[in-house]
């Protein structure tokens, strides 16, 4: 019984470290596939640097330089077609954002909706710190002054002690 | 400045005052304004939906391609689609992916509301016929997109992608998860109504 537990075990661990060897390949396509890169060392230079800029859609937070998702694969590929054509990063990049938006972008570009969105903090500060102040100010004004039954009527109770 | 102020001295300095303090905060707060509101007409048109990634394809006309056949239907290009005079539904799907045999279900059923052609993703052109074969075939026509070359075209991220084309061959309405969800159906539905399919 124990023998047959510790044959199913070393199986188990032969089947997992199979498992591993047989990812390996998977993970080293990222970027190191030779097959992959351009033969000018430049402009192989220029598509990682592109690269580098464009989110996985599967992924999401990776690069497609970085990332072992297939699409992030063909997107490089793209990319590296481009750059053979001789087209300069600004074009690949605008490619990319007709199709998939945006989002492509690891760094957002800056429009009316992004300056709003970072000037945020800063505008609620100012704000605040505005309103504030117009708070505070009108709370310190003096008070009226006591009317002459008011007066009479603090003299009537001084005068009872 | 003088050190004799007159009282409409001290009232150019209040009034100076105001307008240095609410100045700021009128803008301020007119900014603040505009941000929300952007945002706030963003999510009611469901372009402020952070994984909507693919909301440039919609409101253009279809990408060009040219596919070859998946058995057991015949391929398509553009022209096709833009030849057409009744909304089609374009629906990308593989037979490695889960959430497309999920989806199966759904498509039988839509397709006696509207035509669906189909766009095998990357997929073995057996595996994809196996698929069909086994689950239902709901495709009236059916594209074989290899190496997802054409997909890239159409910013398709991943499988199951369905897009709604409108006679004329203009896409109207794009959803990146699968049609067997209410919400997506329903947006379909509506997307639907509006090109009078």
């Amino acid at each position: 019984m124990r023998a047959r537990l510790r044959v199913k075990a070393a199986f188990r661990l032969k089947t997992a470290l199979l498992l591993v060897c047989l990812s390996a390949p998977v993970m080293a396509w990222a970027v190191d596939d030779p097959s992959e890169m351009l033969p000018d060392p430049k402009q192989e230079r220029q598509a990682e640097a592109i690269g580098a800029q464009l989110r996985c859609l599967v992924c999401q937070n990776e690069s497609i330089e970085d990332s072992s998702a297939g699409l992030a694969r063909d997107l490089r590929k793209v990319v590296r077609e481009h750059v053979a054509k001789g087209e300069n990063s600004q074009q690949v990049i605008d490619w990319m954002v007709a199709r998939y938006g945006n989002f492509i972008r690891l760094s957002p570009p800056v429009t009316v909706a992004t300056l709003l969105l970072w000037g945020m903090p800063v505008l609620a500060l100012l704000v605040g710190i505005v309103s504030a102040v117009m708070i505070f100010r009108r709370r310190t004004v003096a008070p009226t002054p006591l009317s002459e039954a008011e007066q009479a009527r603090l003299r009537e109770l001084g005068d009872g002690q | 400045m003088s050190s004799e102020q007159t009282p409409a001295d001290c009232q150019n300095a209040v009034t100076r005052r105001r307008i240095l303090f609410g100045g700021p905060l009128l803008i301020g707060a007119g900014l603040c304004g505009a941000a929300f509101w952007k945002m706030l007409s963003g999510m009611q048109t469901g372009s402020f939906n952070p994984h909507d990634i693919n909301a440039p394809v919609t409101g253009r006309p279809v990408p060009d391609f040219k596919l070859p056949d998946q058995t057991p239907g015949t391929g398509f290009a553009t022209a096709d689609l833009k030849a057409l005079t009744r909304p089609v539904l374009i629906n990308f799907f593989a037979s490695w992916c889960i959430p497309c045999i999920a989806e199966m279900e759904a498509l039988l059923a839509l397709q006696k509301q509207l035509p669906i052609w189909g766009i095998a993703y990357k997929d073995k052109p057996e595996n994809a016929a196996g698929l069909l074969k086994h689950a239902g075939n709901p495709y009236a026509r059916i594209g074989s997109d290899r190496d997802g070359r054409v997909a890239i075209d159409w910013g398709v991220s991943g499988v199951p992608e369905s897009f709604l084309i409108a006679p004329g061959g203009m896409i109207v309405w794009h959803s990146a998860a699968g049609l067997d969800s209410p919400e997506v159906s329903d947006g379909l539905k509506n997307a639907l109504k509006a090109v009078g399919g």
